[in-house]
């Protein structure tokens, strides 16, 4: 059966030429993929990426936009070869996120609503 | 997320000494960060935590793609415009042809493909968003997107002419499907009216795209 990501020759719509400024966490996450995946690591190979990406549940593959398709992927091979622990990784978003939310507490509301 | 900042940014009144310009991400804090991004930060974080990688390795690959400037192709194109024995090169092994202007393809391949006057060629990864990013920098949206990747192999002409590219029809078009392993870089036609021009001036007329196939090297002024 053919898959998602096999997409050539599919019938598609008009293609929209506007381009968006990458965020620093995309930017973040393609220098993840290219120190790892580098000569002096070998942990990562866009080989490896690839097939990630395309092992993404068909829905998110569609969904999700080009990079936050790659962070998953990153994701997924790291935790299987045992680099980083699935839960230690959703603890630290946690914690993350935990931090920003108090961070926009702690601002006073004026500024955040009015600039 | 640049529309949040930028709306942020409008009415930014308060005081205070900090210069904006300077700041790696205003005032982040401000909006509810998306799950990707958390996710990126919190593994960035954890390998420099155990010693997997290095901040300074992350810098580092982010300063050398940043280092890859928007004219490198336009001068590798104009090079082989004015040196045969560089062309002849470029076509046999543009990977180790490329390497005279210092560019290293890593474990890829680069395969130039030469526009005549019977045949254009078009580039594109049908699979995912394999580019000569060496040469040409990270690949703009369109590239990756699935209306570009879905419709090239069927319909290119149909799709040049959304780039505003027009090609006559006995024109062949040869559309390269790209992989990992070997990415292609387009050798445009030079135009004519450039007789006697420099290498420099001709690297003025060499656009990313018209490197990608989606479009041609723009023509002289008066033309």
């Amino acid at each position: 059966m053919r898959r998602t990501h096999d997409m050539g020759g599919e019938p598609a719509g008009e293609i929209d030429l506007k381009n968006h400024t990458l965020a620093p966490w995309e930017k973040a996450t393609w220098a993840m993929r290219q120190v790892l995946g580098g000569k002096d690591h070998r942990i990562l190979g866009v080989d490896e990426l690839r097939r990630a990406i395309e092992d993404l549940p068909e829905a998110d593959y569609r969904r999700l936009g080009y990079f936050d398709r790659w962070v998953r992927a990153v994701r997924a091979i790291l935790v299987e070869k045992g680099v980083l622990g699935a839960d230690e990784i959703e603890a630290r978003m946690a914690a993350l996120r935990e931090a920003r939310r108090q961070a926009r507490a702690a601002k006073p509301a004026a500024k955040r609503a009015g600039g | 997320m640049a529309e949040e900042r930028g709306t942020h940014q409008q009415g930014h009144g308060h005081d205070h000494a900090h210069d904006h310009d300077r700041t790696f991400q205003p005032d982040v804090e401000d909006f509810e960060p998306s799950e990707s991004e958390l996710m990126a930060i919190a593994m960035r974080e954890l390998l420099i935590e155990k010693g997997v990688l290095t901040g300074d390795e992350i810098r580092a690959a982010l300063e050398a793609l940043d280092a890859i400037e928007p004219s490198l192709g336009g001068r590798i194109v104009a090079r082989a415009w004015t040196d045969p024995e560089f062309k002849k090169r470029l076509l046999a092994n543009g990977t180790a042809a490329v390497r005279e202007f210092g560019v290293d393809m890593g474990d890829a391949e680069l395969i130039v493909v030469e526009n005549t006057p019977d045949r254009h060629n078009l580039i594109v990864c049908t699979l995912c968003s394999c580019y000569p990013r060496q040469v040409l920098g990270l690949p703009p949206d369109w590239y990756k997107s699935r209306a570009y990747r879905s419709r090239a192999v069927v319909e290119p002409r149909a799709v040049l002419r959304e780039f505003g590219t027009e090609l006559a029809d006995r024109v062949a078009v040869r559309v390269h499907d790209s992989t990992a392993d070997a990415r292609y870089l387009v050798l445009p036609m030079r135009p004519a009216g450039t007789e006697g021009w420099s290498e420099a001036r001709l690297a003025g007329l060499v656009s990313r795209d018209s490197l990608v196939g989606v479009t041609l090297p723009k023509m002289p002024a008066g033309r």
